[in-house]
């Protein structure tokens, strides 16, 4: 625990990612093997579930310190991080025994199904015997994710020296669900026996987003085009008579799409393939809302398979008859594909992603604009020999999507932000005129640059009217145009419409609040 | 109803009784000065008294002004006011200002820390009917470590860069905390050297208090000089052109703001530590008990939490409206 808590300290005191890679591979190389896993298992976000509420906590910590609650609740909107409120509050020297990070972790297991005061002894008991910072950590362990910039790439990355077993084996075999209470270092990470993987995903292969200077540089007919299909992308996987359906989160979602496990009798033994879950009716792409009420759901009923039937679009083939594929070029891939699809019967909950060839980028161009016609979010470009690679990189596969919607609406509550943003009013709720009110339609915390977040958290501070906790209503007076990718209506938001990844595009301080658009012009949008 | 003898007013905290602003933030005809950080001791008045370890210090700041000085516990009489100055802790020459007429007492603290610094003359309670304090960090979250750890932190932070080859870069406010941090390193380790600001102010301290020697950091200086050594410079550094040509360095910062795992972050530099020159939660809560006071007046920081926390504890407290420092971490660096 003291020893994990170290690391943590260090990745979150640098900015510079060969010292974060530096300090995790040291503690991968020290810490022994069972404290090792838990590490890799927390920084790939599997934490045990919790076993306590955060308002039993709250009320907890505030009983230690001697303070009143709602002066515990200020701090906590002030700090930002209730991990981080609980251990500064809890001002103790932590002078007793820390336990092993396992110890402390399996004693937050065994904490669940205990009474309340048997896990309020303990967890008070280990507040008062850790200092500030493990303190800090062992809340998270208790409460939720570590955000401290570390991706799983990087972690990988720094396991992989500490191993000496290469980036993207060991990316493999991090993939999926696994716990360290089933697994140990050496069968999950060292030597995994290749009959407990049957279920195992690939690392998903992830595009960046066009750069400028993309089509000066390439010739199209090195490139394969397909539309961006508006669904979430999954990984389907069957293997020893079995059917396994990854997220890219990597959440086995099997059970969530039933209407998918008759695919077991037509693919078979040894096959994976990459695509898109988009919701499919009567020859017609469904938009992305419905998609969104399937996965909200935790078991699926008669009624609503009928009502939102579920597809999946193919676009890649990873694996077939058991072999992994992906270091083979695309068009080779897409071929067996295409051929594999073409002898499957046409009533299957199964679509083929079409392949699109262009010689010239104008037509391209002219294909993206069809993208709201073809129910896309735009278009996907592949290099046409490229391999399947392992997350993120560049150069091979791009998406270029469509221009966003964009609105000018008016600033009228802002909340502070967190981790980095702690004590800045960074996260915004924009509103539009409907007669001569500010009805809200959107909440924003991202697009300004730290200057102009500066300059509004600023205005925020001189100019607020009312305060709700963490939140500041702000005399209307700034202008911004906000952006988004999808529109659609709903009955659950006040406006009426519910958009999709709405963001700030920039701050208009040409306009005054008098020229923001209505709520009218939004409702033009909806398709 | 009496007018009380301190209101708080557009240019300033105001004695009518003796015409007197206590750290106006207009310029005014007599302004009595708490310390020489900006936000206090402002230009454009035509008179100034303050402490006498101040004068040199605001004359530095402000150049050629009116000020007289004045010990600690000397008392002066303005219309049958009686003002006397107290130490605060804050920064050398750093006051509270204690203001009596006709039996009623009324203590204003200006900036104030009940830790000793090793600089500034230790903090002093004064027994007072009104105490106006100020709050920065008036949160139960904030307390502080003794500054002896924190500074065998720092002297093991430096240690370890030098062994690494590499500069350290130790950043803090100009007037008080740098020369803080100054008494406390280690010259075993290596050499100091100083951002032209830092030197400058430190040059003025010296008069009356003893440092390690420093050596200013010009045009000459190369890389190779200060390579393993330490720098000392304001916070304003960061990212800018001068610190680029510093060579390989590691970066530390010196603030209560530290903290924060948010403002840590934000600042971006390798090592943060939390040594504030103002009182932390505890700190305010005893300095309040030992005056004895009734009401209480709280300024600049988290005003109305800790009124109303004070409040509920049984004082008659109030927020008292001032310029000295906006409620942001972002004006860490005015700390």
């Amino acid at each position: 625990m003291k020893r994990f808590a170290q690391l943590i300290e260090q990745l979150d005191s640098t900015n510079k990612t060969n010292q974060k890679v530096a300090a995790l591979t040291r503690y991968f190389e020290v810490a022994p093997k069972e404290d090792a896993l838990w590490a890799v298992a927390l920084l790939s976000h599997r934490r045990p579930s919790r076993p306590v509420t955060t308002t039993l906590m709250r009320q907890w910590a505030a009983e230690i310190a001697q303070l009143p609650e709602w002066l515990f609740e200020e701090s906590y909107h002030i700090v930002g991080d209730l991990a981080e409120t609980i251990a500064l509050l809890v001002q103790e020297k932590g002078t007793g025994e820390a336990p092993t990070l396992t110890q402390c972790i399996e004693e937050i297991i065994a904490l669940r199904p205990k009474t309340e005061q048997e896990k309020k002894n303990y967890i008070t008991h280990r507040w008062k015997g850790l200092n500030n910072f493990e303190r800090f950590v062992f809340n998270k362990i208790l409460t939720g994710g570590f955000r401290i910039g570390v991706s799983q790439k990087l972690m990988t990355r720094a396991l992989s020296k500490a191993v000496a077993i290469e980036e993207n084996i060991l990316a493999h075999r991090l993939m999926g669900e696994w716990s360290p209470q089933t697994t140990t270092f050496e069968e999950l990470i060292l030597h995994p026996n290749p009959e407990d993987c049957i279920s195992q995903p690939y690392p998903f292969f992830l595009a960046y987003a066009m750069e400028d200077d993309f089509m000066a540089k390439e010739n199209p007919e090195n490139w394969h085009i397909e539309h961006k299909w508006d669904g979430m992308r999954a990984q389907l996987i069957v293997r020893a008579e079995k059917i396994f359906l990854w997220s890219r989160g990597e959440e086995l979602i099997t059970d969530k799409f039933p209407e998918l496990n008759v695919l077991v009798e037509f693919f078979p033994d040894g096959t994976v393939v990459d695509g898109e879950l988009i919701p499919y009716k009567e020859n017609l792409i469904g938009d992305f809302n419905a998609l969104q009420k399937r996965i909200g759901r935790k078991s699926v009923s008669q009624k609503l398979k009928q009502a939102i039937p579920i597809s999946i679009m193919l676009y890649d083939l990873l694996e077939w008859n058991g072999e992994d594929l992906r270091k083979e070029p695309l068009f080779k891939r897409q071929k067996l594909l295409t051929q594999f699809y073409a002898q499957l019967p046409p009533e299957l909950p199964v679509l083929l992603s079409e392949v699109l060839q262009f010689s010239n980028w104008e037509d391209v161009a002219k294909e993206r604009e069809r993208a709201q016609e073809k129910r896309s979010e735009g278009l996907m470009l592949k290099h046409r020999e490229s391999p399947y690679e392992v997350g993120r990189k560049k150069g091979a596969w791009w998406k270029w999507k469509s221009d966003p919607k964009t609105i000018d609406a008016v600033l009228t509550y802002a909340m502070r932000g967190h981790g980095r943003r702690t004590n800045l009013y960074t996260d915004y709720t924009f509103a539009l005129w409907q007669e001569n009110e500010l009805v809200t339609f959107a909440k924003a915390y991202s697009g300004l640059t730290d200057a102009e977040i500066k300059q509004v958290d600023q205005f925020v501070k001189q100019n607020t009217t009312d305060r709700f906790g963490p939140v500041r209503q702000v005399k209307p007076s700034l202008v911004f145009e906000i952006a988004f990718e999808g529109i659609a209506v709903s009955s659950r938001h006040k406006s009426g419409v519910a958009v999709r990844f709405p963001r700030i595009l920039r701050w208009r301080h040409d306009k005054k609040i008098n020229e923001a658009n209505s709520l009218d012009d939004l409702k033009k949008l909806l398709p | 109803m009496q007018m009380p003898l301190l209101e708080f007013t557009a240019k300033g905290i105001y004695c009518a009784q003796a015409d007197v602003y206590l750290d106006p933030w207009r310029g005014v005809e007599k302004a009595i000065v708490s310390h020489g950080h900006s936000d206090h001791a402002r230009w454009g008045s035509k008179q100034y008294i303050t402490h006498e370890l101040n004068v040199p210090i605001i004359k530095h700041r402000l150049g050629n002004i009116s000020v007289s000085g004045r010990k600690y516990g000397e008392t002066f009489n303005m219309n049958g006011v009686q003002f006397s100055l107290h130490p605060a802790g804050h920064v050398p020459g750093s006051a509270q200002i204690r203001v009596e007429y006709q039996g009623e007492i009324w203590v204003f603290t200006g900036d104030y820390k009940t830790q000793e610094d090793g600089i500034s003359t230790p903090f002093e309670p004064v027994k007072c009917h009104t105490f106006i304090t100020e709050c920065t960090f008036g949160l139960p979250v904030f307390k502080w470590d003794e500054p002896k750890q924190i500074h065998t932190n720092i002297n093991q932070w430096w240690a370890e860069n030098n062994t690494q080859k590499t500069t350290s870069l130790l950043m803090g406010y100009s007037l008080g905390k740098v020369q803080r941090l100054l008494k406390h390193l280690d010259p075993s380790i290596g050499k100091i050297y100083t951002h032209g600001a830092t030197e400058e102010m430190t040059e003025v301290l010296r008069n009356f208090i003893e440092f390690p020697s420093t050596q200013r950091i010009t045009r000459e200086t190369t890389k190779k000089e200060i390579e393993g050594n330490l720098v000392l410079a304001p916070p304003a550094v960061m990212g800018s052109a001068w610190m680029k040509k510093l060579g390989k360095l590691s970066t530390g910062y010196a603030s209560g703001w530290m903290a924060f795992r948010g403002a840590r972050r934000r600042r971006a530099v390798d090592r943060a530590f939390v040594l504030s020159d103002h009182a932390d939660w505890n700190g305010l809560l005893s300095a309040i008990k030992a005056t004895g006071c009734e009401n209480v007046i709280t300024t600049h920081g988290y005003t109305d939490l800790f009124a109303k926390y004070l409040r509920e504890n049984g004082w008659n407290a109030r927020t008292g409206k001032t310029q000295y420092e906006a409620e942001t971490l972002e004006t860490a660096a005015a700390e």
